[in-house]
């Protein structure tokens, strides 16, 4: 039976289209999710990702198109999918009137799930998001990080199949982040299928197996992050910084270096499968930068190509 | 966190159940987190919506009843003025409470709390949470009734068994608006629009009937104020207090009947669009 896990889709979407009125905040996008994958949407602000969340949860009706989930329409069958996901919310809404661990038991009290599951379950979970020490301390007294953490373990008391994450580390330290990917390794390894968003392209490089690329509700790319990066980007990246004023300028005199050159405000990017050569082409051509980075290509390139802008903004 | 989860195990059955998107009959849960809940909140407030209509009660019923002496009561006979204002006021407190519960504490859990959002991406629906934060509300003012009906036997305000009703009445009062108030709130955008809440019924507090007949107003403002709920809860109580019962009666419970039946229906479509957009 394990053998074929991977083959099968949990989750299926076929021309999904969501739209308010004129604006469409997703437009006719189509992905499968095989069972036990982490799949990422990446996508700046307002591109629709969350949107597409919504109505994986079922929280959010569709336009048009379908969607599958476990063999089951959300929409038509929200409590029973809902049943088996877990869900993080961009914004932690933890219930501030109870204490930590209330917040899990009561939680799993949604599902309809019995008193003697919860209360080991809740301890199980405490003690994986390393809070049980907080057990009892009110929610309005842990700080971000830990907040977030208690709202992924509020996210597993049903045990999910599917874990919908919406942002998961966006405002925590680096320290934080990292605990919580080891996290989600784990969950991984027991099998639970990933979904999630984020703007940081170090995390979706880290957690997701493959990935797909959205803006203005469209997908622009689709595939794992190397196969991407391959792709989209040269191997390796040459960042040269002139000063503010002169990056437009020098751009013009660089044309040439490596196989294709973008000019931020902030720097000039000249894409090369060779960084050092590329660095040696430009000194030796008379122009001396501020600064120089020879870098390996990244998904924030595979991004400034694909939607021509930065991911933050 | 060492579940495996195996090929059977990723396929769903849906069942086919009347409201079953919006209604998963696990109401009791909401209901458990709101106990929970309260352990945790300020028992004073709790006390004040108790006290309020006992102050009223004493400030009108003995100062100002002093000065009144005895008034017709619901059955034609001569009752003190306290027993008359006494029944008005408790469903001033049902409507009170169930009011409060259902449209600024509702209105904060939506909006600020996000409360519902959480409970709604779990297997509840909207409608779970509805019943069960209406049932919250009606418990709530079962307790002040009861609280008051002591009050009044304390005052030698209660000359019949059948007084003991007035507690399910309450209820059943309480419930009308707090049907129709969570309905409403879910309009509701900002605090300015809140205060529109209190707007409509302070006036209906006052003029219900609460402190004198409805026969000193002209025959069209009489129609209005029978239109509007309170009266209706108003002179369902006081009909109870001393155990006279007409025809009337019936049409003030039908009356409520109905209120909670739209009120429902309000809500809980409203809800839905509201969260599951």
């Amino acid at each position: 039976m394990h053998t074929n896990v991977s083959t099968k889709s949990v989750i299926s979407a076929r021309n999904l289209t969501k739209a308010y009125g004129e604006f469409k905040a997703v437009d006719d996008i189509s992905f499968e999710v095989p069972a036990g994958e982490s799949f990422g949407l990446l996508g700046p602000n307002g591109a629709g990702k969350s949107t597409a969340m919504r109505m994986i949860g079922g929280v959010s009706g569709r336009t048009l198109g379908e969607l599958d989930i476990m063999g089951l329409d959300p929409e038509q069958h929200g409590p029973e999918v809902r049943a088996h996901l877990g869900v993080v919310p961009q914004q932690d809404n933890l219930d501030e009137d109870l204490k930590v661990r209330d917040n899990l038991i009561v939680y799993g009290r949604y599902f309809g799930l019995p008193l003697s599951y919860l209360r080991p379950k809740a301890d199980e979970l405490l003690e994986f998001a390393q809070l049980s020490d907080r057990a009892g301390a009110k929610v309005d007294a842990l700080s971000g990080g830990m907040k977030r953490r208690l709202t992924i373990a509020r996210s597993l008391i049903n045990d999910p199949k599917i874990l919908l994450l919406d942002e998961p580390t966006t405002g925590l330290d680096p320290q934080a982040r990292h605990t919580l990917w080891d996290r989600l390794f784990r969950l991984k390894e027991a099998g639970v299928t990933l979904i999630l968003t984020t703007h940081y392209m170090d995390e979706a490089e880290q957690l997701c197996d493959r990935l797909i690329v959205v803006d203005s509700g469209s997908i622009m790319a689709e595939g794992s992050p190397s196969s991407l990066i391959k792709q989209y980007s040269t191997r390796e990246v040459l960042e040269l910084r002139f000063g503010a004023e002169r990056n437009a300028a020098m751009a013009g005199r660089l044309e040439g270096v490596g196989e294709r050159l973008e000019a931020l405000p902030d720097r000039v990017l000249i894409y090369t499968n060779d960084g050092e050569s590329a660095l040696e082409e430009v000194t030796g051509a008379g122009l001396h930068p501020i600064t120089s980075l020879v870098r390996r290509a990244s998904l924030e390139d595979v991004f400034l190509r694909l939607t021509g802008r930065s991911l933050i903004e | 966190m060492s579940t495996t989860i195996r090929q059977q195990d990723l396929q769903l059955q849906g069942q086919n159940r009347l409201l079953g998107s919006l209604y998963s009959r696990n109401a009791r849960a909401v209901i458990g987190r709101g106990l929970l809940a309260t352990k945790s909140s300020n028992w004073l407030v709790m006390v004040s919506g108790f006290v309020e209509p006992v102050l009223y009660l004493v400030a009108m019923g003995i100062g100002l009843g002093a000065l009144v002496g005895q008034v017709e009561g619901p059955g034609g006979q001569p009752i003190q003025y306290a027993a008359y204002i006494a029944p008005a006021l408790l469903a001033v407190s049902a409507m009170n409470g169930a009011v409060y519960d259902s449209t600024w504490n509702v209105f904060f859990k939506m909006n600020f709390a996000k409360l519902y959002e959480g409970m709604l991406y779990t297997s509840l629906g909207p409608l779970d949470v509805a019943l069960g934060e209406i049932f919250l509300a009606l418990l709530r003012g079962a307790m002040y009734a009861t609280g008051f009906t002591a009050v009044m036997g304390m005052m030698g305000l209660i000359t019949t068994p059948w007084a003991l009703l007035l507690i399910p009445a309450s209820v059943l009062i309480a419930f009308g608006f707090a049907s129709f108030g969570m309905g409403i709130t879910s309009f509701m955008k900002t605090f300015q629009q809140m205060d529109w809440i209190n707007f409509v019924m302070l006036p209906m507090f006052l003029f219900s009937a609460t402190f004198y007949p409805l026969s000193v107003y002209p025959t069209a403002v009489q129609w209005i104020i029978q239109a509007l709920p309170l009266w209706h809860g108003v002179e369902l109580l006081r009909q109870i207090s001393v155990g006279v019962f007409t025809a009337a009666t019936a049409v003030h419970v039908l009356y409520f009947v109905v209120m909670i039946v739209l009120g429902m229906l309000l809500t809980t479509g409203r809800l839905r669009t509201l969260f599951l957009k």
